[in-house]
């Protein structure tokens, strides 16, 4: 392993999760903020696992947050695309400051 | 003894049946089921009368108040508490025959004159509830309960006034009458609480003697002093001032000539025979406290004494003749008020009362038969003035009889009811102040005068050539009839009653001497008096209108009534409206209400400040959800210890 | 420094590479293809660690099942020709303030921590095992979580075909001749109120 350790790791999670965060306030697309989202949950997966292999050796509960994240992750995004797709059928348009009608 | 009870409760449920049910269900019974339970209120009252007077009543040769129930309503302190209760002593038992005879009298004659009416059920509700409250009244024990039962008084009439509620004459009139009342009340209220203050209690028997008998508390009541006049006068004459109210002295007089645009038997039960007596009852009832201040009862004396002048002088030129009718009212209430004022408690002294109770007497009987005759006329002729009318002695020849008696017994001629009474007062007013003898002898004088001015108009004078009430129809049904008959009755003998033997200042029986020298005077007063009426009303003529004019102004003051009601409007519009009335709207609108829209407003516009939150901008929504995080995250790291 | 640091390195890069890009491309597809380089390199990443089966399942499901689907939505949505507008200058500069912000916070809270490594021995990575932690019932085993996602995957298999289907409208009723001419075929007419 030489000399990366725990730190990078979550310097690469940390920075990835403000990438993700960045990307779904400033995206208009819906589709794009999904990718953003699913940029925030890679870096907790990241994280998780970076965790279980430094500081957790001898057990795998990480890993298997991790399974369980990225299966949740999947489901999430069908749904969301689902919701997308009904979206664009009612609105013609995904474009997320075109759905406001829940507004005052 | 549980028929005392029955007396005044009687008319209540007839009045809560009619209410309730009688209306839909069986109006045109309401009648009759009004006028039978009075029949047997009347009859428990004469029993009544009976028992107490001949059999029950005397304690040591005085009759003494009894109290046969009592039960605890309210209690404020140990000490301090009002109850409910009935009060026996001799005025309360007269009124009691008084106010069923009269009520009676007047359920009977409705039978006949509101026949037909729409709302017939609903007038006998409104009487029944009078009659109940008016004998609650007279029954109370307890000053506090006779306030409540004062009030309820005041109710009834506001509604028997108003009964022809289309009318707007008629609205103002019953509006004009409880707020005169009403405002009166505010005075009779205060005295109340500074009477029962200082002698700690609310009950009549308690309340007297306290503050009659030398003690503590007359002795804290004297000395206690509001600009140099001591508690007592003030208490009294607050009392005073809502018993005014009531009866109509002047300047609260306003409301009674207006009050006669009710139905003829309501201004014969309340304005005339029962509830403007209701002011006399109450100074009568605190006779023994009133003896003891000179001063309350020097301004009761002269309060009676000038509005009894004063209304004589405008009942000569009235034509409407129940308007003359009720100015003679007031001017009688005067005599009567004028008669407690000029008297003392106890022995010789209580001349006065005894003359004021027997004068409330005999005044109930024929004054409730001049209205009522009146109301038969009115029926008869359709309009309510003097110039509509004449010539209908041939017409209605009951009436005319029973008219002639009623004006023959005010006017005070004997053996007639009113000669009998009128001389006790004046003869209590000779011995005690001799400027309010000379008032009220002219006073008898002008009231023959215009009393047969009224009766020479109506039944001589010209002849009657108006439609009239139908051929076929004649005079008047039965029911209006009889009553008059029969209080005619009473007014040719009540004056017989030999009314010092039961009614006096102490309870002991007072001799009634009849002094023919000292009479002499009143009556041929009286009688010069009528004969001046005739000869200017016997036939048409163009004699009044001559007088009239050489008296120009003093006769269109007295036709205007003095233009008090015309000072009063100016009081209430200029005065009181613009000064109180228009600020406080003022305030109301401005400031009250517009706190409450403030309060709207501040709402509204915090609202539409922060709405901006629900945009339905969903990355919005998410930089605050960050935000919020990093904040959190801060928070529990830096702060939270 | 060594080979393990150096390509840590690179492929630390082309994660931080492929997800800038990701978010601020004008093109939507291109956004979609720099993602799957982005959880590549994650994949790699695992694979750095030796944690092989997460690797294997982020590329089997995330590459080849979530960017796939993102790609076909993509195509669904129609959005895929024209450029998508550049978001405001405003809200820019400040969402990367607050990014910007956000990290420096977390980097100082990561660095005031010693974190001591471990020395106990690895647990075994073998599939076979992960697959019995996976399914046992004693108390580090998963199974109460396994058979909760299953169920949740169920759920969302259904949920996402009610919500996106597309209903068809009934066919005619049949109708006689007579009054065939004289009806009325189209069904998007307002109600007639005589």
């Amino acid at each position: 392993m030489g000399h990366i350790g725990l730190l990078h790791f979550l310097t690469i999670s940390c920075a990835l999760f403000f990438i993700g965060v960045y990307g779904f306030l400033t995206r208009r697309n819906l589709i794009t903020m999904l990718m953003s989202i699913e940029l925030i949950l890679n870096s907790v997966n990241l994280n998780f696992v970076a965790f279980n292999k430094f500081l957790f050796p001898h057990k795998l509960d990480g890993l298997f947050f991790t399974l369980f994240i990225i299966t949740i992750a999947a489901a999430e995004a069908a749904v969301a695309i689902a919701i997308i797709i009904n979206l664009y059928r009612n609105f013609r348009s995904i474009d997320v400051e075109d759905a406001d009608n829940l507004k005052y | 003894m549980s028929l005392i009870l029955l007396i005044p409760l009687l008319p209540l449920a007839v009045f809560v049946l009619i209410a309730l049910a009688g209306r839909r269900h069986f109006p045109s019974l309401c009648g009759g089921l009004g006028t039978l339970a009075l029949l047997v209120s009347f009859g428990l009252s004469a029993y009544v009368a009976y028992d107490y007077f001949f059999v029950a009543g005397k304690v040591n040769g005085a009759y003494q108040a009894i109290i046969p129930y009592k039960l605890q309503w309210l209690s404020f302190a140990p000490g301090l508490s009002i109850d409910l209760g009935l009060m026996l002593d001799p005025i309360s038992v007269m009124m009691l025959v008084i106010v069923t005879l009269v009520s009676l009298m007047v359920h009977t004659y409705s039978l006949g004159y509101m026949k037909g009416e729409k709302r017939y059920a609903t007038y006998y509700s409104f009487l029944a509830l009078f009659t109940f409250s008016m004998l609650g009244l007279v029954l109370s024990a307890n000053i506090f309960q006779m306030y409540v039962f004062w009030e309820l008084v005041g109710v009834s009439s506001f509604l028997l006034i108003g009964f022809y509620f289309d009318k707007p004459s008629a609205v103002a009139a019953a509006k004009k009458a409880f707020i005169v009342t009403r405002f009166a009340d505010l005075g009779f209220l205060i005295g109340i609480l500074v009477l029962s203050w200082y002698s700690g209690s609310l009950d009549f028997p308690t309340l007297i003697h306290r503050l009659s008998t030398p003690g503590t508390e007359l002795h804290n009541i004297t000395a206690a002093s509001f600009l140099g006049i001591s508690a007592l006068t003030w208490g009294l004459a607050l009392v005073f001032i809502g018993g005014a109210g009531k009866s109509a002295m002047f300047p609260l007089h306003i409301w009674l000539p207006d009050a006669m645009e009710g139905p003829t038997p309501v201004s014969a039960l309340i304005h005339a025979a029962t509830m403007v007596v209701a002011g006399v009852f109450l100074v009568a009832r605190l006779f023994p406290v009133y003896s003891v201040s000179d001063q309350a009862m020097g301004i009761v004396t002269w309060v009676g004494a000038f509005s009894s002048f004063f209304a004589a002088i405008i009942a000569c030129t009235q034509t409407d003749i129940k308007r003359v009718l009720a100015y003679s009212t007031m001017s009688q209430i005067g005599y009567m008020m004028f008669s407690l004022g000029v008297s003392r408690y106890g022995g010789e002294h209580g001349l006065g009362y005894m003359a004021s109770m027997f004068h409330l007497f005999t005044h109930a009987m024929f004054k409730a038969l001049l209205f009522l005759g009146a109301g038969a006329v009115i029926h008869y002729v359709h309009s309510n003035e003097m110039g509509d009318m004449g010539g209908l002695r041939k017409h209605m020849p009951v009436t005319h009889i029973t008219f002639l008696v009623a004006c023959l017994a005010i006017a005070g001629i004997p053996p007639f009811a009113g000669f009998f009474s009128k001389e006790e007062i004046l003869k209590a007013a000779y011995h005690a102040s001799m400027p309010v003898y000379i008032m009220a002898v002219l006073t008898a004088a002008i009231t023959a005068f215009y009393m047969f001015r009224l009766y020479f108009n109506i039944f001589w004078n010209k002849e009657f050539h108006g439609h009239g009430h139908d051929a076929h129809h004649g005079e008047a049904p039965a029911s209006m009839k009889l009553p008059l008959l029969i209080l005619g009755l009473c007014a040719l003998f009540a004056g017989f009653v030999p009314f010092g033997n039961f009614v006096t200042s102490d309870g002991h029986p007072l001799a009634m001497e009849f002094d023919p020298l000292f009479s002499v005077t009143p009556v041929l007063l009286a009688l010069a008096g009528i004969l001046v009426a005739r000869s200017l009303y016997y036939r048409q003529s163009q004699r009044p209108d001559r007088i009239a004019m050489s008296v120009k102004g003093l006769y269109q003051a007295a036709y205007h009534r003095f233009f008090i009601d015309e000072i009063y409007l100016f009081i209430t519009k200029k005065v009181i409206f613009n000064l109180i009335g228009r600020p406080a709207a003022w305030i109301d609108r401005n400031i009250v209400d517009g706190a409450v829209n403030m309060a709207a407003t501040v709402t509204g516009k915090i609202s539409m400040a922060i709405k901006g939150a629900q945009s339905g901008k969903l990355q919005q929504y998410a930089a605050w959800f960050f935000a919020a995080m990093v904040g959190s995250v801060l928070v529990f790291i830096y702060l939270w210890k | 420094m060594e080979m393990s640091d150096i390509i840590f390195y690179i492929i630390a890069f082309v994660i931080i590479a492929g997800g800038v890009l990701a978010v601020t491309s004008r093109k939507i597809f291109r956004s979609a293809v720099f993602l799957l380089i982005s959880l590549l390199g994650i994949a790699s990443l695992y694979f750095f660690i030796d944690f092989e089966f997460i690797a294997a399942v982020q590329i089997v499901v995330y590459v080849g099942g979530i960017v796939v689907l993102l790609i076909f939505s993509i195509f669904l949505t129609h959005g895929s020709g024209a450029d998508m507008p550049r978001p405001a200058p405003l809200r820019m500069v400040f969402s990367l303030l607050s990014v910007a912000l956000g990290y420096a916070l977390a980097m100082l809270f990561i660095r005031e921590e010693v974190f001591v490594p471990s020395t106990l021995p690895a647990a075994s990575l073998e599939v076979s095992s992960i697959g019995a932690q996976m399914l046992s019932t004693t108390e580090h085993g998963f199974v109460l979580p396994f058979e909760l996602v299953s169920m949740l995957l169920l759920a969302s298999m259904i949920g996402c075909i009610v919500i996106a289907i597309k209903i068809k409208l009934p066919p005619h009723p049949i109708v006689n001749d007579a009054d065939e001419d004289a009806a009325d075929h189209s069904l998007n007419q307002p109600l007639q109120t005589n």
